[in-house]
């Protein structure tokens, strides 16, 4: 019988030479199988007596393992080879393009208003809204405008057949008109903010005949322009994210405030280029004042009660000058040039906690 | 409105400075549109004396001059043919910027003479479009002296905006006025005094006009001037008006144009002599026109108020004077009227006639009641001066009507309005100095509103009045005071639900549009558009006559432009209202899209594939499953509305409450929309998806089952006219229990199909909750669903 040394070296050495999977298959029956040369061996093991029994049964059952290790070591470095053949087969040109994917994007006018929705919230405004087709009572009268009145002239009101009882009908020249309608039908304390669409039969190069505004409301018993002043500069700082910007209040008309204010924001034009913020120059960004007492005298609240103030922005104009746009009418041309360039991500919804100035 | 600072200066005595001026103005409402300096911007031009001019030895037409600046004498070639020895012209040295050409002027050598400077035309001066010679000043003019100060052209012009309610400011002195106020200086005393007429007029005003309150015409004065000696004005108010942008006609127009912009009175003057009979005042016979001295004729209605004589009407009260009767440089006797008409009427016969004049803006705004009195002095003590002559005792119809307010002012009112705290007596001084009659003190303080402050009309005013002057720059910035640390939302759930539906579709890779709100009357009505009610009557051209239907129009125009472009693969959306009627409850927020073209560009992987019905039906149900529709009960129905493929279209519903449309656009509507296809359009009413009943924040429990599901196949073969909905519902309803999910993976129509059927597969997945599903229990559920759908649909399981 050979000696369990001899034919360790000759298996392992078999393993080792073995050309593939087939012949170590081959290898692990004649070794180990159930007629195999190790299993053979065991098998002669009842003749011995007990101790060299013991003692030869240990050495085979390590040489059992030791080959089976072997084949196995062995079997996978083939597999692993085989695998790095294959994968190398598999190789692709990383350098081709992806699927093209569309692009949505979210309007300037869209962002914007979100942006300053998002800053008077925190202020404690709530956003109303009314109709684009207004009677002329919302959009003149009640807002101490009288027919004749050259105010109602400046406006370029766009007019629709009057209605049954024979009252014009007028898109709105303003979203003030929802001043009216929230201050009759809401007990104060009120503080909201109106952005919407906004007619004026105007069309040229700096003027559309459709725009957008955004108008605020606050009425209670003690706000003063004081808080007027207050509000707008921090709405201003907080929307252009310039905080030491200069804010100016200047006096004014409108037929709905008294006293009446148009606000000013600092800027710079030095070397050619524009900039918001500290600087030698002015720059006209909204209309305000302290609510008329007859506009709420109109809307059956008491003057020598409430009190408030009010003002109205263009909401374009803000967005042009926060992102560079330059021209308004593209806003409406749907060029989707220009809608992909000046757009937004749709995911990049403005919050104060992430911040609108990115 | 335009002055200039020696103007201002006719009645405000001052000591501050241009600059101190036009930074004051804008703080007390009177905003600086424009400040014309023009000493500043010709500084550099300065009064010459030609030593020398000969001829250029090398150029026929070119001078050689030696120039005395005053200061040094500087070579210049000169080409003006008037360029000679011994005269002044103005000179400008290299260096100097020449408005009239836009060039920096340089040291040159124009063939082989050293040229340094220049001596300017009235051309190159930016001050005309002479340009036969240089100009020729007069011999005595002082050599070196600033050119702009010679010529009188070095008093600043400033303009500015006035607000509808300041008319007291629509003359230099109401400026003035409210300078003194702020403290830059004092209003200097305005002789008003009577001019004693030394005679009867002989021309009487002969007012007919239909009472009515406020009156017509309440208060006419005029008077007569004989022996005047009209022609050119003194040289100091033709540089003012000249100065202001009027043209200088003769003295007696040119002092009517004077007081109207210095004192915010405007005047009219005939010429007495071209006057027949009594002058009347009266509305217009139907009919009835003139030639206005803007050489243009206009014809009245009988709303109209005209002025005129036995010889018929030659003027429009309160806008424009007609050419018969005005005065020439011929005139010797003339008659001067000072009005007060209604602002009202003045305004509709302006805007109806659409003639705009220094005098309608002034008379529309609402004169100084007091102002035909005080109007006809401070012009007889100039036509007298200037033109001479003798002035008549006036003529006056009606009186100065009662304007005398008087308000009070509660001095905490100040305070409580504005948070600025004026002291009292700086409050009363304010009012004083803009000219208010102030008596009492503390919460009563009585205040009578000057004649020419019609504007002023209850407390808040007088409030503005004070703050206004003091100063808005000392009312202090104070941030809005919230009850709540954390503030309440500020949307509506709906104003939400139009933020999510533009979020959701940008994300669906859709670009937002914002389009008019009006489109063509022809685009309405392939939308079922264009109600009367809904038509502008005034618009701004055919193209936006009428208020949109749809939002589709706008879009399909959008994409139209865009092919153009070379982009006609397009996703575009807009959430934006449709006007059903006029009324508010008319007006619909609808989320709206289109794509055109192919859904998604060719590339190496794939084919491109055009856009169908199905990618609008994506786009409506992936806004309607945000807004909280209840998309797996919703029906789908095929009576879109008619800009809609009849057959490749659907409504998306729950009952008769229709939430959506989707589906091709009929290709009728792009043909009229000129549009190539393939363009697919979807619409969801936003607010006719109920809002879900709110069930709080919290989720319904989560039952996850610990048994494998199991996936079956099916394939059926159905009427081709059988809708897969209707399949995949009996499917899932046949085990609610097990069926989780039914999905219709092939439908196939055609070749190895018996005529009129079509095969419809779907893949069920069965999920267990209790314990994993036995080979029977699939062989029953199985049987099921066979039978559910062969029940509902008429069809049979494919062997």
């Amino acid at each position: 019988m050979q000696d369990a040394e001899s034919l360790r070296d000759e298996l392992i050495g078999a393993v080792d030479a073995a050309s593939g999977l087939d012949a170590l298959e081959e290898l692990r029956v004649s070794a180990l199988g159930r007629k195999g040369r190790i299993t053979e061996m065991m098998k002669g093991l009842g003749a011995l007596d007990p101790d060299q029994r013991r003692e030869a049964g240990q050495a085979l059952n390590r040489l059992k393992d030791e080959v089976a290790a072997a084949i196995d070591a062995r079997k996978s470095a083939m597999a692993d080879a085989a695998m790095d053949a294959r994968l190398l087969e598999e190789r692709i040109d990383v350098s081709l393009p992806p699927r093209p994917e569309g692009k949505g994007s979210i309007h300037p006018i869209t962002q914007t208003i979100d942006e300053l929705t998002a800053i008077f919230c925190e202020m404690g405004f709530t956003v109303a809204e009314g109709p684009h087709i207004e009677s002329d009572f919302y959009n003149f009268t009640a807002l101490n405008i009288p027919p004749e009145h050259p105010a109602r002239q400046e406006q370029d009101t766009f007019y629709l057949p009057p209605d049954e009882s024979g009252t014009p009908r007028v898109l709105r020249t303003h979203t003030s008109p929802v001043q009216i309608r929230t201050m009759q039908k809401q007990t104060p304390p009120i503080r909201i903010i109106v952005p919407g669409r906004t007619f004026r039969s105007d069309h040229d190069a700096t003027h559309s005949p459709m725009f957008h505004q955004v108008e605020g409301l606050v009425i209670d018993k003690t706000s003063h322009m004081g808080h007027l002043k207050g509000c707008l500069i921090d709405f201003c700082r907080a929307f252009f994210g310039v905080d030491d910007l200069p804010v100016r209040f200047r006096p004014s008309y409108f037929p709905f405030t008294e006293p009446s204010a148009e606000v000013d924001i600092g800027c710079t034009r030095a070397g050619g280029e524009f900039r918001i913020g500290k600087g030698d120059d002015w720059l006209e960004i909204l209309g305000s004042g302290m609510v008329h007492p007859k506009v709420l005298e109109n809307c059956g609240i008491d003057p020598n009660e409430y009190q408030g103030f009010a003002f109205g922005m263009g909401i374009e104009r803000i967005a042009m000058l926060k992102y560079g746009i330059p021209d308004l009418r593209p806003f409406y041309d749907s060029d989707i040039r220009w809608m992909r360039h000046y757009g937004f991500v749709p995911l990049d919804v403005p919050t104060i906690a992430g911040g609108i100035n990115r | 409105m335009k002055f200039t600072l020696s103007w201002l200066k006719d009645h405000l005595e001052t000591e501050a400075s241009l600059e101190e001026i036009c930074d004051r103005l804008p703080m007390l409402g009177l905003e600086v549109e424009a400040l014309e300096n023009r000493a500043k911007d010709l500084a550099a031009f300065t009064v010459g004396y030609v030593i020398e001019a000969k001829q250029h030895p090398n150029a026929d037409r070119l001078r050689v001059c030696i120039v005395d600046t005053g200061e040094e004498h500087i070579q210049v070639v000169c080409g003006a043919p008037n360029a000679r020895t011994g005269m002044k012209g103005v000179f400008a040295p290299a260096g100097t910027h020449i408005p009239g050409t836009g060039v920096d002027l340089k040291k040159g050598v124009i063939r082989g003479e050293e040229s340094n400077g220049m001596l300017c035309s009235e051309r190159e001066m930016g001050l005309s479009d002479e340009h036969d010679g240089i100009i020729d000043l007069p011999e005595d003019t002082p050599i070196g002296a600033s050119f702009a100060e010679v010529a009188g052209l070095d008093d600043p012009m400033i303009d500015i905006a006035i607000t509808p309610d300041r008319a007291d400011c629509l003359g230099v002195r109401g400026v003035a006025r409210d300078l003194a106020a702020a403290g830059l200086g004092t209003l200097k005393p305005l002789d008003t005094s009577p001019v004693k007429g030394s005679f009867k007029s002989p021309i009487n005003w002969a007012v007919d006009l239909p009472e009515q309150d406020p009156p017509l015409a309440p208060f006419v004065v005029g008077r007569y001037f004989k022996g005047v000696k009209n022609g050119p004005s003194p040289q100091w108010l033709r540089d003012r008006l000249t100065a202001i942008g009027l043209r200088p006609i003769s003295a007696l127009v040119d002092i009517t144009n004077y007081v109207m912009m210095d004192l915010g009175r405007p005047l009219h003057a005939y010429d007495a002599d071209k006057v027949d009979g009594d002058i009347f005042i009266r509305l217009a016979k139907s009919g009835e026109k003139y030639l206005a001295l803007d050489g243009k004729e206009y014809s009245f209605d009988e709303e109209m108020i005209v002025i005129g004589d036995d010889g018929g009407v030659d003027d429009l009260a309160g806008i424009m004077g007609g050419e018969r009767s005005g005065c020439g440089d011929e005139t010797v006797n003339m008659f001067l009227e000072a009005a007060i008409f209604d602002p009202i009427r003045t305004a509709t016969t302006g805007r109806k006639l659409n003639v705009i004049s220094d005098a309608r803006y002034r008379f529309e705004r609402g004169l100084d009641p007091t102002s035909p009195s005080w109007g006809s002095e401070v012009a007889a003590r100039m036509v007298l001066e200037i033109c001479g002559g003798e002035a008549s005792e006036l003529v006056v119809h009606g009186a100065e009507p009662d304007w005398k307010r008087t308000f009070t002012l509660r001095h905490s009112r100040i305070l409580g309005l504005t948070g600025v705290a004026v002291p009292e007596a700086d409050a009363i001084r304010i009012l004083k100095d803009l000219g208010f009659e102030v008596s009492g003190s503390g919460e009563a303080i009585d205040c009578v509103v000057p004649s020419w402050r019609a504007d002023v009309i209850g407390e808040a005013d007088l409030v503005e009045e004070v703050v206004r002057i003091w100063g808005f720059d000392h009312i202090p910035n104070t941030s809005m005071a919230t009850d709540h640390v954390v503030p309440a939302p500020a949307l509506t759930p709906a104003q939400t639900r139009e933020r999510l539906a533009k979020r959701v579709l940008a994300a669906r890779e859709m670009t937002e549009a914002v389009t008019f709100s009006f489109v063509s009357s022809s685009q309405a009505e392939l939308f079922g558009g264009g109600a009367e009610e809904l038509r502008l009557v005034n618009p701004i051209s055919a193209d936006l006559d009428v208020m949109r239907p749809s939002i589709l129009p706008t879009l399909l125009a959008a994409a139209g432009r865009n092919a153009n472009m070379g982009s006609a693969d397009l996703a575009l959306f807009e959430v934006g209202p449709q006007y059903a009627d006029a009324t508010p409850e008319g007006q619909q927020t609808v989320a709206a899209g289109i794509r055109t073209g192919q859904s998604a560009a060719r590339d190496w992987t794939k084919a491109a594939r055009p856009v169908d019905a199905f990618d609008a039906k994506a786009d409506a149900i992936a806004v309607l499953e945000l807004l909280g529709a209840p998309v797996q009960n919703m029906q789908v129905s095929t009576d879109a509305p008619g800009w809609y493929h009849p057959g490749r279209s659907g409504t998306l519903r729950l009952g008769p409450n229709a939430f959506a449309h989707f589906g091709e656009v009929h290709p009728k509507v792009l043909r009229e929309m000129d549009l190539r296809g393939p363009a697919v359009a979807f619409e969801v009413f936003l607010a006719k998806v109920p809002e879900p009943r709110s069930k709080g924040p919290a989720r319904p429990l989560l039952k996850l089952s610990p048994f494998q599901p199991v996936h079956r196949d099916f394939a059926f073969l159905v009427d081709v006219d059988v809708p897969a909905d209707k399949l995949i519902r009996a499917a899932s309803g046949a085990d609610r229990g097990l069926v989780s999910e039914v999905r219709l993976f092939d439908e196939y129509a055609g070749k190895g199909m018996p005529e009129g059927k079509k095969s419809l597969a779907i893949a069920v997945t069965l999920q267990p909750k209790d314990a994993t599903l036995t080979d029977d229990d699939l062989e029953a559920v199985s049987k099921k669903i066979v039978a559910q759908v062969e029940k509902h649909t008429g069809g049979a399981l494919r062997a």
